[in-house]
């Protein structure tokens, strides 16, 4: 029986020729990754290793970015304790403020991340990766502390699910509707346990930030990782951003078994907004009524990229935010911040009566910046739309794209852009 | 810990690491401060209600969303012994696993069992038992690597014990 391209990427690292559905295995790991939420409680784990000291200095990222800028005392002793323990351990790759970015939209452009790579990290969106064909998966904190002190994990080898991806998407339809559509396809636990590989002719039609958005949201449907093919625009972008790594490219076998199998027409696809509290209540704009909302967010590991942002400004270029409303705009690094500036888009945004915030977590995780009250709705390029996720407990978040978001900012209700002409 | 037996809290599908644990409070690490926030945005009073030994049974894709192995971390604080659930998110089966809470997956049981019901787990057979009907179920066992390190307390101090 042949093997998936996940399978085929553990099997390597756990230096076996062949892997199984199902087989416990150890692997080496390529890189392990932890943020100012997740890292204190493994660096607390770290003290009760026998041997001191991480496996590789080189081989450990460490992004303070859920509630950085420090949001009180407490997130700030939080960042201390990683900060300190990054010099301590003359960790090469810790991002201090002013030069960090959200860490899934950080590490690829930082070419911390290649095809090929076997990556853990304590946070569950770590499976973004899988847009450059890396295997990455979230764990927690323990296996955090484990992974830095031994570079090593154990890994259940997942079985997967295809999905074979045929037709263009029209204009406004973007990674994020792909991914929407398919959560509320298959049900928040779809793919509990599994790869979501992506294939199929329509993958070339899907720029690196959508392929990146469509991975990072693989969790939202249970899955142990998102995974993609890696064609010529996943080597420009490996060449533009890790010149000096190499990768190793892993393609599924002809006889590789799949549990499912869908085809999706991304050409069939509309506007797709997640309704409270489940990204699995997928609803396109026949399927709705008028929803007022209070606030927009544009920003995340999942929305915060410099194409999500050029969409935002196209969409509020010359118009206004709408009365009442709040827009929030958090481009995800340092470096696409800058690129935002130097493009005008966040002239765009301010003159659009947007607010334009450093890179941070923020709001996404009901962290800071952009709480919302009882009772408020908002509009979201982020992952989840949980019971109390951005704020008070019966507030509401609607999952969404940047256009829609946008759009949404400008009418004041969950809009599509051909409500304002577009 | 080789068996569980407790009062039974009953949660339904796809309880989220936000109500198990909120992100308003991930600015601590400290396992008592996490427990008493514990369940808070489903059930505000499961953490007076509680008691050391209790069990917590739930449906489906029990601890979807974030990898904050402060999930986890809350439950076992507040006294929880055990966790009983028709299917568990992947990342906070791993977490349980890693940090010594006993978890068990077992669809029957998760649906029969009621609130408030007295139920006991042996986690070497995997049996358990609804005391108040007298019912039992077999839950899932373990593959021995993972008995190991639940058997170890937690996943350092199984490498600590086997490196
Ligand atoms: S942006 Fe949101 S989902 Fe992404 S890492 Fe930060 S808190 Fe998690």
């Amino acid at each position: 029986m042949g093997m998936t391209m996940s399978q085929k990427i553990l099997a390597k690292h756990a230096g076996l020729d062949h892997v199984e559905a199902g087989q416990l295995i150890e692997a080496d790991l390529d890189l392990v990754l932890g943020n100012d939420i997740t890292s204190p409680v493994a660096i607390k784990e770290m003290d009760k290793f026998k041997h001191a000291g991480v496996f590789d200095k080189d081989k450990i990222a460490l992004v303070p970015d859920h509630f950085v800028p420090n949001k009180d005392i407490k997130s700030a002793e939080n960042c201390r304790c990683v900060r300190e323990f990054a010099r301590r351990n003359e960790i090469t790759n810790y991002f201090e403020v002013g030069q960090m970015g959200i860490e899934h939209a950080l590490l690829p452009e930082q070419g911390l991340t290649v095809a090929g790579d076997l990556i853990i990290g304590a946070d569950s969106h770590t499976c973004t990766y899988g847009a450059l064909g890396a295997f990455s998966t979230g764990v927690g904190s323990t296996d955090m502390a484990a992974g830095m002190a031994t570079g090593k994990a154990w890994f259940k080898v997942p079985s997967a699910i295809r999905f074979n991806l045929v037709g263009k998407p029209s204009k406004w339809v973007s990674g994020k509707d792909v991914i929407l559509h398919i959560i509320g396809m298959i049900g928040v636990d779809g793919a509990l346990y599994q790869s979501m590989e992506f294939t199929g002719e329509s993958v070339k039609n899907l720029s690196m930030d959508d392929r990146f958005t469509i991975a990072n949201m693989a969790i939202e449907a249970g899955g142990k990782n998102g995974i993609f093919p890696v064609d010529e625009l996943a080597v420009s972008y490996m060449k533009e951003h890790a010149p000096s790594r190499t990768w190793e490219v892993f393609e599924a076998d002809a006889d590789a078994e799949y549990e499912k199998e869908y085809t999706i027409d991304l050409s069939a696809l509309g506007s797709t907004v997640a309704f409270p509290h489940l990204p699995e209540n997928a609803r396109t704009f026949d399927q709705m009524e008028k929803i007022q909302i209070d606030q927009v967010v544009i920003g995340s590991c999942t929305n915060g990229r410099i194409s999500d942002l050029r969409t935002a400004a196209e969409i509020l270029k010359g118009r206004h935010v709408a009365q009442g409303m709040r827009c929030i705009v958090i481009p995800a690094t340092q470096k696409i911040y800058l690129q935002a500036m130097e493009e005008g888009l966040l002239k765009t945004f301010i003159e659009a009566g947007a607010v334009v915030s450093t890179p941070t977590c923020g709001p996404c995780l009901g962290g800071y910046m952009g709480i919302l009250a009882s009772g408020e709705r908002c509009v979201s390029t982020t992952n989840r739309n949980f019971v109390g996720r951005m704020g008070a407990i019966d507030s509401e978040v609607y999952l969404a794209s940047p256009a829609v978001a946008a759009a949404s900012a400008v009418t004041g209700r969950i809009s599509q852009p051909s409500e304002i002409g577009l | 810990m080789k068996s569980a037996n407790g009062t039974v809290f009953k949660f339904g599908d796809n309880v989220d690491t936000d109500v198990i644990i909120p992100a308003r409070y991930l600015n601590t690490t400290d396992p008592a401060e996490l427990a008493s926030h514990c369940m808070e945005d489903i059930d505000r009073n499961f953490i007076k209600n509680v008691k050391s030994g209790d069990i917590i049974v739930a449906n489906k894709n029990f601890g979807c969303g974030s990898s904050r192995e402060h999930a986890p971390i809350a439950i076992k604080a507040a006294g929880v012994s055990c966790v009983i659930a028709e299917t568990f998110a992947r990342i906070f089966y791993r977490n349980s696993i890693n940090i010594g809470l006993p978890i068990v997956e077992c669809p029957e049981a998760a649906r029969q069992i009621g609130a408030g019901d007295q139920v006991s787990v042996n986690f070497d057979s995997g049996v358990i038992t609804d005391e108040t009907t007298g019912k039992t179920y077999q839950g899932q066992a373990f593959p021995p690597f993972m008995q190991k390190i639940i058997d170890c307390e937690g996943l350092i101090n199984y490498i600590n014990a086997s490196h």
